[in-house]
């Protein structure tokens, strides 16, 4: 779930709707797939390049802090599943770049919003990654977070959105596998592993629950985005359903969620919890993490370093296409 | 430490070589080049991870270091048995010192811009390829099999090292002087890849693997088109070359690239991961 807080059009009532508006509405409505070239209602197509562009960027920044561990992984095998790994999410920001840009926005748009701040990327990868057992914590709860919302986006409405969650759940769902492998190791292992898995659990807990958002109450933008199948369920029921699946998950592994008020309620048939800290939460987002300069930095010194390098590679390629007509001409 | 499982080849063809107690020193020395100079370029390459100039470039040079680390798997694999002293490939990788280490210095070197990274994996990846492609017809079955994996890969790398060597040479001019400022700064370190010492001659005479002088001819001519096409010029000779890597005399830059590789083996000594 690597969109936060995607601001959505005002939602309207079906007497404001035009007839487009309704037709599109009942298209929705019906399960049916809306496709690029197809009238859309500008409010759509506009929460959806937010809510694409958003995903997209945190595949990108999110590269980051697992990267931090690629060249210090402690075994040839935990390299390349960690190589593996961090390159399927650069694979995922592809396809959902594309994704956006069926809706007439290009990737570097895209970019040049993500640098200024214009646009935002999860506030789960301004956390930093401080031991091995964080490459486990990421895939198990970062990984796992994420799924929960990504699976039932599969069914979201626009065409090339889903089919590219679709992908991006298969690989999603392994890499939470890994993850979880990683801190079934730690746990078993000596008594400073499970210190460093414990302590990475007590670190990503809460920044993992803020990952699916503010409490509904106060969000404003999830009825019409809602309505428009981008979003399928609710941050709190997701943010429920993660919290009852990952508690089991701890346990199984010896480790204490790090709550006090965790309780299994028998009503409501789900674990009663915390809130994780949300001022904490609007620091994050407003850029005021612990690593969003340093992320931010990273991805804008790679991108003006590598300026040379893409204008390269643009001249020849102009070159090349210039020197093929020459050809044609001189043929005929 | 654990059994590296990926890449591993499960059941292993009989070979009188790996078993072959004369043999083994030299043999096992060639099999650490072999494993070393994937690991190394592996790590420099897996460095650029999340940093690099376009989302292709990410994506293909994960793919790269995750190749050569499963080459580096396979070939130490290899070097454990053959040493037969119960040390598998991580033990190799993650519990030798720098004067253990016996790539080629060209790996080592540091990233650089891209410029420098590509024409680096150029230079490495047209050599590779051709000693790749005389190993599939090794005298020892199992070197063969390594190589012939190995070398799709390696096929690859040069296809795209190279096109991006020509597309950058010929580029702007921006990209044409950092590209030929990358080239002379590499080129001492070329001939190292081509010079033969005792243990190249042992495994070359038991029909293992070639001469590495034998190889020179074609990395020149591969050398040669691709810098003809990307409009770079090739340096004369290197003068003094720099050499020493394949007997553990490093730069530098080794001891760090394995203080930072080697750390949580050496901090926790016998933790399994």
């Amino acid at each position: 779930m690597y969109a936060q807080m995607v601001k959505s059009e005002g939602m309207k009532s079906r007497d404001e709707m035009t007839p487009e508006e309704q037709a599109f509405q009942d298209r929705v409505d019906r399960g049916e797939k809306i496709e690029p070239k197809e009238w859309m209602p500008e409010g759509y197509r506009k929460t959806l390049i937010r809510q694409i562009g958003q995903h997209a960027h945190s595949e990108i920044v999110g590269q980051l802090p697992e990267g931090n561990w690629i060249t210090r992984a402690p075994t040839l095998e935990r390299k390349a599943i960690l190589l593996a790994k961090v390159q399927d999410e650069a694979g995922h920001g592809l396809y959902l770049y594309s994704a956006a840009e069926t809706l007439g926005v290009s990737r570097d748009e895209l970019t040049e919003k993500l640098h200024s701040g214009a646009m935002k990327y999860s506030s789960i990868f301004n956390y930093p990654t401080l031991t091995w057992a964080d490459m486990g914590a990421v895939g198990w709860l970062v990984d796992g977070a994420a799924i929960m919302n990504q699976v039932p986006l599969q069914r979201t409405s626009y065409g090339p959105y889903s089919r590219a969650m679709i992908r991006i759940c298969k690989e999603e769902s392994f890499h939470q596998r890994q993850g979880y492998a990683i801190m079934m190791k730690m746990a078993e292992g000596t008594p400073a592993q499970k210190e460093m898995a414990q302590d990475a659990l007590n670190r990503f807990w809460y920044p993992s629950l803020m990952m699916f958002g503010p409490s509904d109450a106060e969000s404003v933008h999830s009825a019409q985005s809602i309505a428009w199948k981008i979003k399928i369920n609710t941050n709190d029921e997701l943010r429920q359903k993660f919290v009852d699946q990952t508690v089991p998950q701890a346990e199984y592994l010896g480790l204490s969620i790090p709550d006090d008020n965790l309780r299994w309620n028998e009503e409501k048939g789900g674990y009663d919890f915390s809130e994780p800290n949300w001022s904490e939460f609007f620091e994050v987002i407003k850029g005021n993490g612990p690593c969003n300069r340093e992320r931010m930095n990273a991805r804008v010194k790679a991108w003006d370093d590598g300026a040379w390098f893409r204008e390269g590679l643009y001249a020849h390629a102009e070159k090349a296409a210039h020197r093929r007509a020459a050809a044609t001409t001189a043929a005929e | 430490m654990e059994k590296a499982a990926t890449g591993a080849i499960l059941n292993p063809v009989e070979d009188r070589f790996v078993s072959d107690d004369a043999l083994a020193p030299a043999f096992f020395e060639w099999l650490c080049r072999m494993g070393d100079s994937a690991l190394v370029l592996g790590h420099r390459v897996s460095e650029w991870c999340g940093h690099a100039p376009a989302l292709e470039e990410d994506i293909a040079m994960a793919n790269t270091a995750l190749d050569l680390i499963g080459h580096t798997q396979m070939w130490l694999g290899l070097a454990g048995e053959v040493e037969d002293k119960g040390r598998d490939a991580d033990a190799l990788a993650y519990l030798r010192d720098a004067l253990q280490f016996r790539n080629l210095l060209l790996c080592e070197l540091p990233n650089g811009d891209m410029g420098v990274t590509i024409m680096r994996q150029f230079l490495f990846d047209a050599r590779h390829y051709a000693l790749l492609m005389r190993l599939t017809g090794s005298v020892s079955p199992r070197v063969a099999e390594i190589a012939a994996k190995a070398v799709k890969e390696a096929s690859y790398h040069l296809e795209r090292s190279s096109d991006l060597v020509v597309r950058l040479g010929d580029g702007t001019d921006e990209s044409q002087r950092r590209m030929q400022a990358a080239l002379g700064q590499l080129w001492p370190y070329v001939d190292e890849m081509f010079v033969a010492d005792a243990v190249d001659e042992a495994v070359a005479k038991a029909g293992i693997a070639p001469d590495p002088s034998d190889l020179k001819a074609e990395w020149e001519e591969t050398v040669r088109s691709v810098l003809a096409e990307a409009m770079l010029d090739m340096p004369g000779p290197a003068g003094f070359a720099q050499t020493g890597g394949v007997i553990g005399r490093h730069t530098e830059h080794l001891g760090y690239i394995l203080a930072e590789m080697q750390f949580l083996q050496r901090a926790y000594p016998g933790a399994r991961w």
